[in-house]
């Protein structure tokens, strides 16, 4: 079963079309890197797949399921591409991890000692156990952005979506971030959707690239990418710039580079 | 301890615990979604049911729940389906409920001392069932948020994340303005149509400069919230001064305290810690 499967799907915030005629799938254990210039319409793809836009045309069905109809939403980790809590919102690392596992709760919906347990492990995982005690809003942004990390991965969930999540992180944090991403990949099976602008640092990482402007201009393996004359012509004059700093493996047609 | 030897006294004590507690409690969710004003907006709508219940001699406050609850669902369906910012609407919906409730005020004869005592509040002479009305709605109000506590918290702190962890945002939003226009209406009787919205983000405000997480500040606002009252209803008592007014210039003197201790307290903690 495809863990997301999108039909005809189109989008316009008033009578400016941001999406047009989308259709894909997601298998599980992919690890696709969705690419695309400012305004090519990832993050309404995103938030339309994730239910917090509403569909207009199209259909979006997540693990078989509706999307209007979804209610698995402890499978689904998301973190998001900023995050603006009110700024006196007091809440600590520990409390805003363990929010996590509210998709898991009935009513009413109130915490008990496996939830503690559960964030502690998960804040140990992502290298944040050491200011769980902190407020959120006085940790630094790449703090900030392990402790949503933590919370999105609480529940181990089976599709994780990542909306350019290492924009706050410094360079050495970004490295062990895409590590532990990928290990969850690997390791533990979850399909990760990851939205970047970062290309040199996700090619060796992931094994599908799904580049957006407006339309699906790609959607495929890395082999295949190197090949597309989709590709080429979308990218022009910089498609070997692009192919030159995605570090992957074999041959690559254009200009006769080979990867590393 | 005179005063506490009367009867209306402990009435009005008992009455106002139970509204600061709840106050308090929706105030902090309210503050920091940025909603405060609702109170506000909700109050001056109050001011139409008020009328209107005296114009058709009905219980004022029966005759306001109603008014103030489709008022408030209102605001939040005139913020949702079109495009008018939330601050926008609040001001529209105060002013339709100031206008109305002017007019009907003005068809009942004119001002008299029963819209006098809503629009500055009059704990003193709150009456049995009025604290009956007060203790059911607080409880009620209190047990809501209890069971959707959690789903409050991630809508006020992110509501993306919190459609995404599969809470339904648009009910707790409905929940969160119905709530708040039975507070606002309950609490009238308490510091009146003028002052209700100060009820609802002084104490939590007080609460935020102290607070070092989400319990604390809860448990803070609570406390605050019924000293305020405690303390004007005693300062109304023993130097008659109007209840409202003293409460909320309590309200105040604590903020003022919590941002000093802020100010300087914590922050030699903080010198102190990085030394």
């Amino acid at each position: 079963m495809n863990l997301i499967e999108v039909k005809n799907l189109a989008f316009a915030y008033n009578s400016s079309p941001v999406l047009e005629d989308i259709t894909f799938a997601v298998k599980p254990g992919d690890f696709i890197g969705l690419l695309g210039h400012n305004g090519s319409g990832k993050t309404t793809l995103i938030q339309l797949i994730l239910g917090i836009l509403k569909t207009k045309e199209g259909k979006i069905k997540i693990m078989g399921q509706k999307i209007e109809k979804f209610n698995q939403w402890s499978k689904i980790g998301y973190l998001q591409q900023k995050s603006a809590p009110p700024s006196l919102m007091p809440l600590t690392a520990f409390e805003v991890v363990r929010l996590g596992r509210v998709s898991t709760k009935g009513l009413p919906r109130i915490f008990n000692k496996i939830d503690n347990k559960k964030t502690q492990e998960v804040m140990a995982k992502t290298n944040c156990l050491e200011y769980k005690n902190k407020l959120f809003y006085e940790l630094s942004g790449g703090q900030q952005q392990r402790v949503l990390l933590a919370r999105a991965i609480i529940n181990n969930p089976a599709l994780i979506i990542l909306d350019e999540p290492s924009t706050a992180l410094d360079a050495s944090s970004r490295g062990s971030f895409f590590d532990l991403i990928s290990n969850l990949n690997k390791k533990d099976g979850a399909t990760i959707l990851l939205i970047t602008h970062d290309m040199a640092e996700i090619g060796k990482y992931i094994n599908k690239f799904f580049i957006l402007d407006k339309k699906i201009i790609f959607y495929g393996d890395k082999q295949t990418f190197c090949k597309s004359p989709e590709v080429a012509n979308h990218f022009g004059p910089y498609t070997q710039h692009i192919m030159d700093h995605l570090h992957t493996t074999g041959p690559c047609p254009f200009g006769g580079h080979s990867w590393e | 301890m005179e005063f506490l030897s009367f009867a209306f006294v402990w009435r009005a004590l008992i009455a106002g615990a139970l509204i600061a507690i709840v106050t308090a409690v929706l105030g902090l969710f309210l503050v920091l979604k940025r909603l405060s004003l609702i109170g506000d907006s909700l109050s001056h709508v109050a001011l139409s049911g008020v009328a209107l219940g005296l114009l058709t001699n009905t219980s004022p406050i029966f005759v306001a729940i109603p008014v103030v609850m489709a008022s408030s669902l209102g605001i939040f369906k005139i913020t949702k389906h079109t495009k008018v910012y939330t601050d926008s609407a609040l001001g529209i919906v105060s002013a339709t409920g100031i206008a109305a409730g002017l007019i009907i005020a003005a068809l009942a004869g004119g001002f008299n001392i029963d819209l006098f005592s809503f629009l500055f509040g009059s704990i003193l002479t709150v009456s049995w069932a009025e604290l009956v009305l007060a203790a059911v709605l607080t409880l009620l109000s209190l047990a809501i948020i209890y069971v959707f506590y959690n789903d409050l918290i991630a809508i006020v702190f992110d509501e993306n994340f919190a459609t995404t962890a599969g809470v339904n945002t648009e009910r707790i939003n409905t929940i969160l303005v119905l709530i708040s226009a039975a507070v606002v209406v309950i609490a009238l009787r308490v510091v009146g149509i003028m002052l209700v919205s100060a009820m609802l983000i002084v104490p939590p405000v007080a609460a935020l400069q102290l607070a070092v997480n989400f319990k604390r500040a809860l448990i803070l606002a609570c406390v605050f919230s019924i000293i305020g009252v405690v303390s004007g209803i005693y300062l109304s008592f023993a130097f008659n001064l109007p209840s409202g007014a003293s409460i909320i210039i309590v309200d105040l003197f604590i903020l003022v305290i919590c941002a000093l201790i802020k100010k300087y307290a914590f922050k030699k903690r903080k010198l102190t810690a990085s030394n």
